[in-house]
């Protein structure tokens, strides 16, 4: 099991997490539509730091595990927190003036979502994907 | 980081080679419209085979874009998506709506000069 954690502090750090999320999935040996998933839901996780919290950590790991492969992506940050999770889990959420395709477009794209937010206590996100293999 | 906007005859040409941050996207918008009017240009396709992750502020810009570059009164076509790149914009809820695109930048071209063609007859 890898461990590679990033610091989220501007714009380019967006892109930064986001190929070595997709550099991880590549060397896990996830196809490519996997790859896509992951690195598009950390952009989407990332955008939210900078857009609320300003900064924040994304911690990667890779797992190998007899028959299946995962990649698990923890996006978290001290920020002001989300006040009613389920509002803005809803589609067409958006209290930035942006798209409103966050937090409901990235549960929709990976099979692991979970979320932990308090006002006032920042917001943690952990999202993964795996992958079986046939032996 | 800017990205170059090649003239042919009353067309543009561009792509997007490289991961763009929000602040560059931004720019990329403004320098296409800049360059549309600034060449009296018929049309711009924009080629973005090399973009592997296209998340949903990149996809609003390139939708926008699109939108913005007909309202000036000229035609845009978006080329080269990546089939995971659909997979995902699809799978998030995003679509590109009212842009035409095309599977690659000569099919692009084709496209771009038949909305000419139509524009100018009607």
């Amino acid at each position: 099991m890898d461990t590679a954690v990033i610091q989220i502090d501007g714009l380019a750090d967006i892109i930064r997490a986001r190929q070595s999320v997709r550099d991880t999935a590549h060397a896990l040996g996830m196809t490519l539509a996997d790859q896509t998933r992951i690195a598009t839901s950390v952009s989407e996780l990332t955008r939210n730091i900078i857009q609320y919290a300003g900064k924040g950590t994304v911690t990667i790991t890779g797992e190998k595990n007899k028959g299946y492969v995962r990649i698990r992506v923890v996006v978290s940050d001290n920020g002001p927190g989300i006040a009613d999770i389920e509002e803005a889990l809803g589609d067409g959420f958006s209290t930035s003036g942006g798209l409103g395709m966050g937090l409901p477009g990235v549960k929709r794209l990976v099979e692991d979502f979970e979320i932990k937010s308090r006002p006032g206590h920042g917001t943690t996100v952990s999202i993964a994907v795996s992958r079986r293999l046939w032996v | 980081m800017k990205i170059p906007i090649l003239k042919q005859g009353d067309i543009l040409m561009t792509s997007i080679q490289v991961e763009l941050s929000d602040q560059d996207a931004l720019d990329f918008q403004n320098d296409v419209l800049e360059e549309v009017l600034r060449a009296e240009a018929s049309g711009i396709v924009i080629d973005i085979t090399a973009l592997d992750v296209v998340d949903s502020f990149m996809a609003r810009i390139l939708n926008d874009t699109a939108n913005m570059v007909r309202m000036l009164g000229t035609e845009c076509v978006i080329a080269g998506m990546r089939p995971a790149v659909a997979l995902t914009l699809v799978e998030m809820g995003r679509k590109l709506i009212g842009v035409e695109m095309t599977l690659n930048l000569e099919q692009g071209i084709d496209r771009l000069r038949k909305l000419i063609e139509e524009r100018g007859a009607s």
